[in-house]
């Protein structure tokens, strides 16, 4: 609160007169994009000629970013010059650079956020370098749709994060499971959950998740939906259809298990940071898990696709896609770093071998996969889950305080409200 | 008189030079980021695409009537009036109490202004973490007492405010303690030797002379409240229920998270603006020593 008031009002004004200040000058230097040539003059491969290149990240996907530059450069002239910004900045700093002409050659985002960014046009057209890979079909289906716009393709999947579900075969055994059995239903999932918190051994509960997270419940949840057959989202992303009935059923089932105390307190605040903590730490006996954590959990876990309400599974195919910004010079030498990105070479040899799902399912079956099932499992639920496309996916879902996060919360922590009505008001910010 | 012309001309050249520093600072931090934000808050500027022309006053009505706006204005009032009866009155006991220099009273200031040391992201940070229900230290007496301190709308707010007073109370004793000492000394003997109470004393001698010192203070601590955002963006991101969500989160949010619009977010912030300086001015008004 008050620091002195000076600094602090200099400091607010400051944070947005930054941004005034970039895109202002942004205004007078004109529009001066990048190569438009060099895409269509690329071939196949891309060039390779010693440029350096630019290319952004977010932090949660470091560890298989720097791997794969790391992989780029040491087998090319090209360099690619690697930047990590924290998550919660990305969407600022992409914004500011986009704005004064200055994006990085290659930079990922998000997939629910690349719709957004591809209408805003910050991704070039990919269209006829994507068209030309002969392994075109089995490219992740819906890393593809979301950069898609009017038939042109902009963007490819950098990498995968998938929502599985995870177990802890420690716990399941001691509350008398069977850890070789994944729950089929999220009944069964309840049940288990209930099991596991039955041990009654101090610090120790079934389930937990983020549900003061709107990314978390997005990730986590969409797929029990999926799973049944439904949907969450109409055909075009504008309008929301999470009153369903089994929309319906999922938030009973999680308001059941909250009331019933299987849930770890903490989830009722958690906003994401440590959302995946205690299940890292093994005090958990199951949970809808980030698929790209499973090389860093350190003991025995089952792996299988998030079920629906009477089984089914299905999962919600996050990550990062990427592609070339509008204000590359160096398209044709991106597309290089593109071409080898999908390569078998980059994604068994350095995907694969880190434990990381692939983003072409005719690799699913690798010879890395082959050593442990449970990438299997993930590899081959990739082809089969979805990724919803709306132009206004942050305000709707992951925006602090969206309306979505109102929704979960009025139904699985009061256990009720109108659901109809709340539902309105994601539709409401999705057709903004 | 011929030779101090040229003297008093280069005087005068002089003062603009050592003026000059400074108004080149003022034009260049404040008065062209004060213009872009005006021309921002009346323009079309989504986040990625840039200035799109002017709109007015679109975005003032959008602003003023976001689903989170009056909210926000109501929560930010609720959090200064606390913030700042609380500070203010802590702040001028803590400063009686330790007035008289002594030894324990030396070590009594030092401790109670060793927080203020802490910047405020890092107290914030510290705070969240023995807040947690799941990383502090009390969490096992957390759950046992069946205890949130973030969970419940009431609860984060009296968390977020304790936090406000342990990080700046030792800052308003040293201003308090600062205007005490600048009464002197002879006008409390007069009032003893005329036989006032503690009481009477503190009523009628000390609060009068203190006026200019709780005015500044009241200024500090109002406009800092109103402008809150580090404590609560890292405690509790605005929530639960968004029943945390502060006028500049607001800005941020709409700004950064989500709506990405920074025509919006710059009207939201002319007003608050606007406010703040209506405010200033009416409190320091409030303060005006009393004519005799």
């Amino acid at each position: 609160m008050t620091s002195t008031p000076g600094l602090a009002r200099r400091r607010t004004l400051a944070a947005v007169m930054s941004a005034v200040l970039v895109l202002g000058a942004v205004a007078c230097g004109g529009d001066d994009g990048g190569d438009d040539q060099g895409l269509a003059q690329a071939g196949a491969t891309g060039v390779d000629d010693g440029s350096e290149l630019t290319l952004w990240t977010r932090a949660p996907l470091e560890k298989q970013a720097k791997l794969l530059v790391e992989a780029y450069n040491a087998g090319h002239r090209n360099r690619v010059e690697l930047t990590v910004v924290p998550n919660d900045d990305y969407v600022a700093k992409v914004g500011a650079a986009a704005g004064s002409g200055s994006l990085p050659d290659l930079f990922a985002a998000d997939v629910v956020y690349v719709p957004n960014w591809v209408s805003q046009g910050l991704f070039r057209d990919l269209t006829t370098n994507i068209d030309g890979l002969d392994f075109k079909e089995a490219v992740n289906k819906g890393h593809l749709a979301a950069g898609t716009r009017d038939g042109r393709e902009h963007v490819l999947p950098f990498v995968l994060d998938l929502s599985m579900l995870f177990w802890n075969k420690k716990l399941f055994t001691e509350a008398g499971l069977d850890p070789d059995k994944a729950p089929a239903s999220l009944a069964e999932y309840a049940a288990a959950a209930k099991a596991v918190q039955a041990i009654g051994r101090d610090g120790v509960y079934g389930t937990a998740t983020g549900l003061n997270c709107g990314g978390c419940l997005a990730f986590t949840w969409f797929p029990s939906i999926w799973a049944a057959g439904g949907e969450v989202l109409g055909a075009d992303g504008a309008t929301s259809d999470l009153a369903g009935d089994t929309a319906q059923q999922v938030f009973r089932t999680w308001a059941d298990l909250w009331r019933s105390g299987a849930v770890l307190p903490s989830s009722a605040g958690e906003t994401g940071p440590t959302w995946t903590a205690a299940f890292t730490e093994g005090k958990v006996g199951l949970m809808f898990y980030p698929a790209t954590l499973l090389s860093s959990t350190p003991f025995d876990v089952g792996v299988a696709g998030i079920p629906g309400p009477d089984g089914g599974a299905s999962t919600f195919v996050g990550g990062d896609g990427i592609g070339v910004s509008k204000d590359s010079r160096k398209s044709a030498q991106a597309w290089n770093f593109l071409n080898w990105m999908m390569s078998e070479q980059a994604q068994v040899e350095v995907l694969a071998k880190n434990r990381d799902v692939v983003s072409r399912a005719d690799l699913a079956n690798n010879r890395y996969a082959a050593q442990d099932p449970r990438l299997v499992t993930i590899n081959q639920l990739a082809g089969r889950g979805d990724t919803p496309v709306a132009l206004n996916f942050q305000q709707a879902f992951n925006a602090p305080g969206s309306p979505w996060l109102a929704l979960v919360r009025s139904q699985v922590l009061q256990g009720g409200g109108d659901i109809r009505k709340q539902n309105d008001q994601i539709t409401a910010v999705l057709k903004q | 008189m011929q030779t101090t012309a040229p003297g008093r001309r280069g005087s005068r050249l002089l003062g603009w030079l050592y003026a000059a520093p400074t108004a080149v600072f003022v034009v260049a931090l404040f008065v062209v980021p004060l213009l872009l934000v005006l021309k921002m808050a009346a323009s079309r500027w989504p986040l990625l695409a840039g200035d799109q022309g002017l709109n007015a006053p679109d975005n003032l009505t959008r602003a003023v009537s976001h689903r989170l706006f009056h909210d926000s204005v109501v929560f930010t009032v609720k959090y200064t009036l606390l913030a700042t009866v609380l500070l203010i009155a802590l702040g001028l006991g803590m400063a009686l109490l330790v007035q008289e220099s002594s030894r324990w009273n030396n070590l009594l200031r030092a401790s109670f202004l060793i927080p203020s040391a802490l910047g405020l992201a890092s107290a914030s940070l510290l705070f969240y973490v023995l807040y947690s229900p799941y990383a502090s230290p009390f969490a096992p007496l957390m759950r046992r007492l069946d205890l949130t301190f973030l969970g419940s709308p009431n609860a984060a707010l009296l968390s977020t405010v304790f936090l406000v007073v342990w990080r700046y109370a030792g800052f308003y004793m040293v201003l308090m303690l600062v205007g005490l000492q600048s009464i002197p000394a002879d006008v409390f003997e007069a009032a003893r030797a005329d036989g006032a109470g503690r009481w009477q004393i503190f009523r009628r001698v000390t609060l009068p002379l203190l006026r200019p010192t709780l005015a500044l203070a009241t200024v500090l601590c109002v406009t800092g409240s109103l402008l809150a955002f580090e404590q609560f963006y890292l405690l509790t991101k605005g929530g639960p229920d968004n029943s945390t969500v502060t006028v500049v989160q607001l800005i941020y949010l709409i700004a950064f998270q989500g709506q990405n619009d920074l025509g919006v977010a710059a009207a939201l912030s002319v007003l608050v603006l606007l406010a703040l300086v209506l405010l200033n001015a009416l409190q320091l008004r409030a303060f005006r020593p009393e004519e005799h």
